[in-house]
């Protein structure tokens, strides 16, 4: 009697609704099944391992027109994800280093990041991005008249212009690097221990920094490992027409993009660090003063571990919303996996739902995958009730 | 502003509508028709253009469109309405166009559009004809010194749409040249022709036509060349979707009495009066005075007239579009066969 209650109550309706969507799902797909055949369009996806023939400016695999559609939407996805994740690191320093600051007693910097956040948070996302391609970065000059930057950097309306990295035992630096984060690791563990135990603090802080900058350098030095420039060099396109070639090219249309995201999102996470700060109790601030701990420790040791559970989960909003805007990138040509991939690429085939359902599919799984690992940073900082 | 979100929207949404409608315009073989039968009803034609491109399909301040592929737009609307104004038009991005073609947004599609296999076969349509041969170019500033595509040297930036076969073309030609370049594509013409202007790219490439109309748009048209070289063949024409065959032979006839208009110098001025007094069987068949050339198409007679004098022959639509805005005087293969040019249709009996 109990059970069949149970049923009649819970699990029928959601036996019912699920029917339905199954049916509902099913009944487009046979419509479109229907209508693509009288229309003689075939559904599939083997159009991915065709030759694309099209170029992209911009890409951080080998890519040319003679590789696959497939390749090309890896091109689109890693740009994608470039601008994404820079966006991404930029974003979180400036909205830590401006919440921080709006709540300093410094008036001028306090007033400073107020302005700083109203301004870019009040203003669309696409008229910023329009204002950095089209205001700030099409008025630079021509290749002939660029803006040098220490002589090495060079500033043109086609981008900035850097040298570029030849390495040579590339692995040996790097293991370097790997070697030194281990040994700072450890140190910062003994350390603690020994803090547990004695009170003593070690400098954690310059060891860490010497270990990592001098550990890779003494490879340079002994000349195990080799680091040469190849500088971009201004070469003639006609008699009165020049460009920059060789070295790294970073394109206008990234830089833009770079901009505007960084800069938008900064806002957001600078509210959210606002937020926490502000939601730790009075209590913590002043009893960490009574401790004779400094303004800056009370910050490090005692309010931010508190504050990033306030902190974390809008900011991992704000990283999905950062990850889903670079799709606006398609508005100033750079060369993402919407206009790669769900631009160039379903023009040249037509295959418009097949595209347009990767294309979904993919950013649904990039959001699910920053979701799934803030979601466990969440966890990880979360209090612990002893 | 928000355009390519809007694009990436309307193509989803487009694409939904191509699941969700109920199979149109499939019956082919009989006169009956689906869209020939929707068009009567709604009173309109349903025509996709471009975002405006001087000379083949522009609107103005008021919303007027005109130009070459308009024209086509006109006669199909004069020949199965009766009226060359009844036409409802709908500007579409490279992107968007064939899919709004094939969810039936629009019914006939005349947006430069370059007629290739793959998209005649592969993706449902069908391409009825060709109302302007043309071909890809490249523009360069006055002040390069560049005077041809030899010229050309490694580390070129080439701006171009986003979409189109030019974007195919211009890597056939650098590869075969040798030559390493920036590709940079964008969405819109005007960005294109804005991202050329500023200096982003030291060329500009897509059809002549093309090329030759933006250049009337650009700050100072005068520090501009057009390339001599042509470096691709793109006959552009109006689609209609597939499996509607009586409604691909109206798109097909219609943009043909224009041409064969032409041919027998039939104008919208005398084509009335031709329909009295010519002797000529070839005349009064393309004016519906012999035959029923009509009937075979679902119409009535007069269809062709209709055509003729609320739009015109051919050479008055080029010369009002093309030559007399200055943007190609010359009509090259865009002259009538018996003048040495392209211009050649079956003959309508």
């Amino acid at each position: 009697m109990n059970i069949n209650k149970k049923v009649l109550t819970n699990i029928l309706p959601q036996g019912f609704v699920l029917t339905f969507l199954i049916l509902l799902i099913g009944f487009f797909a046979f419509n479109a099944s229907v209508n693509m055949g009288n229309r003689g369009i075939a559904f599939g996806f083997h159009f991915l391992s065709q030759e694309a023939s099209f170029d992209i400016t911009f890409s951080l695999i080998d890519y040319d027109g003679s590789y696959s559609y497939g390749r090309a939407y890896l091109v689109g996805l890693l740009n994608t994800l470039l601008v994404s994740v820079t966006g991404i690191i930029f974003a979180t320093i400036l909205g830590v280093i401006f919440g921080v600051a709006r709540l300093s007693d410094n008036v001028l910097v306090s007033k400073l990041a107020s302005v700083y956040i109203e301004t870019w948070r009040n203003i669309p996302l696409i008229l910023q991005l329009f204002f950095w391609y089209f205001a700030v970065l099409r008025t630079l000059p021509l290749p002939e008249n660029a803006i040098p930057i220490f002589d090495t950097l060079f500033l043109t309306i086609k981008g900035l212009h850097t040298p570029k990295f030849i390495w040579e035992n590339f692995g040996t630096f790097f293991s370097a690097i790997i070697i030194a984060l281990v040994i700072s690791y450890m140190f910062f563990k003994y350390a603690k221990k020994e803090q547990e135990i004695s009170g003593k603090q070690l400098p954690r802080f310059w060891v860490a920094t010497g270990l990592i900058l001098i550990l890779p350098y003494l490879t340079l030095l002994t000349g195990i490992v080799d680091l040469n420039f190849e500088h971009p060099e201004l070469i003639k396109l006609s008699d009165t027409v020049s460009t920059y070639k060789g070295g790294v090219t970073i394109i206008p249309e990234f830089l833009s993009l770079l901009f505007a995201l960084a800069l938008y999102t900064s806002t957001f996470i600078a509210e959210n660090v606002r937020a926490g700060i502000m939601g730790i109790n009075k209590g913590q601030r002043e009893a960490s003063a009574s401790l004779g701990l400094t303004k800056g420790q009370a910050l490090r040791l005692v309010i931010m571990p508190q504050a990033l559970r306030i902190i974390i989960p809008p900011t991992t909003n704000q990283y999905l919303n950062l990850t889903k805007n670079s799709s606006l990138a398609a508005a100033i040509a750079y060369p993402d996996i919407v206009l790669v991939f769900a631009g160039t690429a379903l023009m040249q085939t037509g295959r418009a739902i097949e595209i347009v359902s990767i294309t979904m599919f993919t950013y649904l799984t990039l959001s699910i995958s920053i979701s799934i690992l803030m979601n466990w940073y969440n966890k990880k900082i979360a209090l612990v009730e002893k | 502003m928000i355009k390519n979100i809007k694009s990436f929207l309307v193509i989803f949404f487009l694409s939904s509508l191509l699941v969700a409608c109920s199979g149109g315009g499939q019956q082919a073989g009989s006169k009956k028709s689906k869209t020939l039968d929707q068009t009567k009803k709604q009173d309109f034609v349903k025509c996709g253009v471009s975002q405006g491109l001087p000379g083949f399909s522009n609107a103005d301040a008021a919303g007027n469109w005109t130009g070459m592929d308009v024209d086509v737009c006109r006669a199909v609307a004069a020949a199965v309405l009766g009226d060359a104004d009844k036409v409802k038009y709908t500007p579409l991005s490279a992107k968007e166009r064939f899919t709004a073609l094939i969810s039936g947004e629009v019914d006939v599609l005349s947006r430069n559009t370059t007629w290739t296999l793959s998209r005649d076969a592969d993706i449902g349509l069908t391409f009825v004809g060709v109302n302007f041969y043309d071909g890809q170019g490249f523009m360069v500033r006055k002040s390069s010194g560049i005077t041809s595509t030899n010229q050309f040297r490694s580390g070129i930036s080439a701006c171009t749409n986003t979409g189109t076969t030019t974007e195919l073309n211009m890597r056939d030609f650098f590869e075969s040249k040798g030559i390493t370049y920036e590709p940079i594509a964008f969405e819109k013409a005007d960005e294109v022709v804005q991202a050329y202007d500023a200096g982003r790219c030291d060329t500009y490439t897509t059809d002549k036509s093309g090329l030759a109309a933006q250049r009337t748009k650009m700050k100072n048209p005068d520090e501009h060349i057009v390339l001599p070289e042509t470096i691709s063949k793109e006959p552009l024409g109006p689609v209609v979707r597939q499996g509607d065959a009586v409604w691909e032979d109206i798109v097909r006839w219609s943009l043909n009495t224009m041409i064969e208009a032409e041919e027998y110098g039939i104008n919208s001025s005398n084509a009335s009066s031709l329909k009295e007094s010519s002797e000529n069987p070839q005349v009064k068949r393309i004016v519906g005075a012999e035959g029923e050339m009509g009937a075979a198409l679902g119409l009535d007679n007069d269809w062709s007239l209709r055509i003729i004098e609320q739009v015109g022959n051919y050479g008055e639509s080029y010369k009002k579009h093309i030559a007399d805005t200055g943007i190609l005087p010359d009509r090259g293969p865009n002259d009538l066969w018996t003048r040495g040019g392209l211009l050649y249709t079956p003959p309508a009996r």
